[in-house]
């Protein structure tokens, strides 16, 4: 188990050694998002911006057109709401080369609430051209996405999460962007998932081997760019699709997933999320479960839809 | 104004309990903001017991005073202020950050009544207040309208956005609490409280707050007879025709030997043994705290 955040913090620190122009600008949360140890590895490049986002996306795409690789810290909700005019015009509408550390993702960001909770965030940052839209499965492939990140030169948007969650990748990962990951062969339904909820997803097709359901499992962490014809050959085999996020069922994961079949495979996929709905302060186990999507609650749901 | 003895013991008392409640509350719900909320017990106990026409019966009275949490994060603190005041049993404390809850971890107003906005991103309340004077104004109705901002917070550009407009419309029934205690959650390296800046050290609020067109006044904002005497001026408005900035000099964490000005008690949750510490740091008994 390892919080994407730690990965986050902890690759900073590495990155910074390889590129000396890289830089790390914070809104005021470094000790929560683990900026705080590229500040305490690298005192002179590190810039605290105070509680300013929108000031922050621009002083970064300034940085960025200069030369600076600038990595961004702050909780996601004030990257792709608070700042979001100054990220759409000054950062992806100018190509800079901003990376976005978006931490305190999806629904578990230690008891915040609704404020905090950003649901909607895939679908603003799908939705905008010129973005690169990532979101980890583990701390193994948080680390592979920051070196690619740091190679690719624009703005890249970095999906991490607060709580610890399993490592599933092997050490030796490589990140290739638009690349689907086959988690686990099966037969009946294609469970495809994005962040650490694909891990909840190999977990529920385990429970779901055990009565005789064979899922398998398929995680998207380059939301955009997405290989899309190796999306529809890997899902071609499969009757049903169930896609699984700590995100809206709108425009999401789900969304791209439904997208991409529509046109070309059609067939039956249900979208388990947030439908339509804040998300509220409550234990991590109690959201997942009352959201439906624990791994106990992703398994009855999709016993139902393969017996129906 | 002069509080008589008896008063001004009771508030303290009222203090004291607020500041033990919150420690409990966030120890039992295993997360929660301390520093925020303890730095502004007694603006909020003020508010809530004297200065504020509200009726806690009645908390969808139109003609109540309005009061904006915009350093949201401090909402464990306001909760067990309306708790105290009656507006809600102070068991319910118990179900703060729960799941189903009325106490979110960010106040939401349409949870709980007797909230008068919702918040938790920083920087959004003036503007809701200003809302609220501008209304007043427009629906001939007297009420005031109090918000309460962080001194880290007042770093986003949309406080100024609503100061200035504030200033244009001569708004004397808005005012602006500044709760200003020296520390955000993580800032600046340096001198300062500990290890950390002061949020403006360079750059007094006062002085902004002036520039700005408001009426400025400075207080230690946790000694009750400061807090009552700026309210009462800032809500008598005229012959000011201005909006005020009551300039709240605070400690945050203020209370607990083991909280005072260290920025780590931002958010950080009691351990039973802290509750220990802190009915001795403020010479309370269990029994005397309500359940
Ligand atoms: C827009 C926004 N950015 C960041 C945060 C995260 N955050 C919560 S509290 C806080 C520090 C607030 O400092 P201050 O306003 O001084 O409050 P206090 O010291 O009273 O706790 C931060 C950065 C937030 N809630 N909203
Ligand atoms: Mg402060």
């Amino acid at each position: 188990m390892k919080a994407l955040r730690e990965a986050f913090g902890e690759t900073l620190v590495e990155l910074g050694e390889k590129y000396p122009r890289l830089l790390v600008l914070d809104g005021d949360l470094a000790n929560s998002t683990k900026a705080d140890r590229f500040e305490a590895a690298f005192p002179d490049r590190f810039l605290e911006m105070g509680i300013a986002e929108q000031n922050m996306l621009g002083v970064a795409a300034g940085l960025a057109h200069l030369g600076f690789i600038p990595w961004l810290s702050s909780f996601t909700v004030f990257f792709t709401h608070r700042a979001l005019d100054p990220l759409r015009m000054l950062v992806a509408q100018t190509h800079a080369n901003v990376k976005i550390g978006a931490a305190y993702s999806g629904l578990l960001t230690g008891y915040t609430g609704k404020t905090h909770q950003d649901v909607e965030d895939l679908a603003i940052m799908r939705a905008m051209p010129d973005m690169v839209v990532l979101a980890p499965i583990d701390a193994v492939e948080t680390r592979a996405m920051m070196h690619w990140a740091c190679e690719y030169q624009g703005p890249v948007y970095l999906r991490l999460t607060r709580d610890p969650s399993p490592v599933v990748l092997e050490a030796a990962y490589r990140f290739e962007p638009g690349r689907v990951l086959e988690l686990r062969q099966g037969r009946d339904v294609a469970l495809v998932g994005t962040g650490p909820q694909s891990t909840r997803l190999l977990e529920a097709a385990k429970a779901l081997a055990r009565e005789g359901i064979e899922a398998g499992v398929f995680h998207l962490g380059s939301l955009k760019p997405l290989d899309e014809d190796g999306l529809l050959e890997k899902l071609r085999p499969y009757p049903l699709v169930v896609t699984a996020e700590e995100h809206s069922i709108y425009g999401g994961l789900g969304g791209l997933v439904s997208e991409v079949l529509s046109a070309a495979d059609p067939k039956r996929v249900i979208r388990i999320g947030i439908e339509d709905r804040w998300g509220e302060s409550a234990p991590n186990d109690w959201l997942l479960d009352r959201y439906g999507l624990s791994a106990p609650r992703i398994a009855e749901r999709v016993r139902k839809e393969v017996e129906s | 104004m002069i509080l008589e003895t008896d008063a001004r013991k009771e508030l303290e008392r009222l203090a004291k309990i607020t500041r033990y409640l919150i420690l409990k509350t966030v120890h039992q719900s295993g997360a929660g903001h301390v520093g925020g909320p303890l730095s502004a017990v007694e603006i909020l106990i003020a508010l809530f017991f004297k200065v504020m026409r509200i009726d806690p019966k009645r908390p969808d009275w139109d003609d109540r005073d309005r009061f904006i949490l915009s350093k949201g994060h401090a909402a464990v603190g306001l909760y067990t202020v309306m708790a105290l005041r009656g507006y809600f049993p102070v068991s319910e404390l118990a179900t703060f950050d729960k799941g189903n809850s009325r106490l979110q971890g960010h106040p939401d107003m349409t949870r709980l009544p007797g909230l008068d906005i919702s918040s938790g991103s920083l920087g959004q309340g003036l503007s809701a207040g200003l809302g609220y004077a501008l209304g007043a104004k427009l629906a001939k109705k007297d009420f005031h309208t109090w918000v309460l901002l962080g001194d880290g917070e007042i770093q986003e550009g949309m406080v100024w956005e609503a100061a200035h407009v504030a200033s244009r419309y001569r708004l004397d029934n808005l005012t602006a609490i500044l709760d200003d205690n020296g520390l955000q959650q993580y800032g600046w390296r340096g001198k300062g409280r500990g290890d950390r800046r002061d949020p403006w050290d360079a750059l007094p609020p006062a002085r902004i707050f002036e520039a700005f067109g408001w009426r400025v006044i400075e207080i230690d904002g946790h000694d009750f007879e400061q807090i009552l005497s700026a309210c009462e001026i800032a809500r008598k408005g005229a012959p000011a025709e201005r909006p005020t900035a009551i300039i709240a000099h605070t400690v945050k964490g203020k209370g607990l030997p083991f909280t005072e000005g260290k920025h780590a008690w931002h958010s950080k949750v009691p351990s039973s043994e802290d509750l220990q510490r802190a009915l001795e740091a403020l010479g309370l008994d269990e029994s005397e705290v309500p359940r």
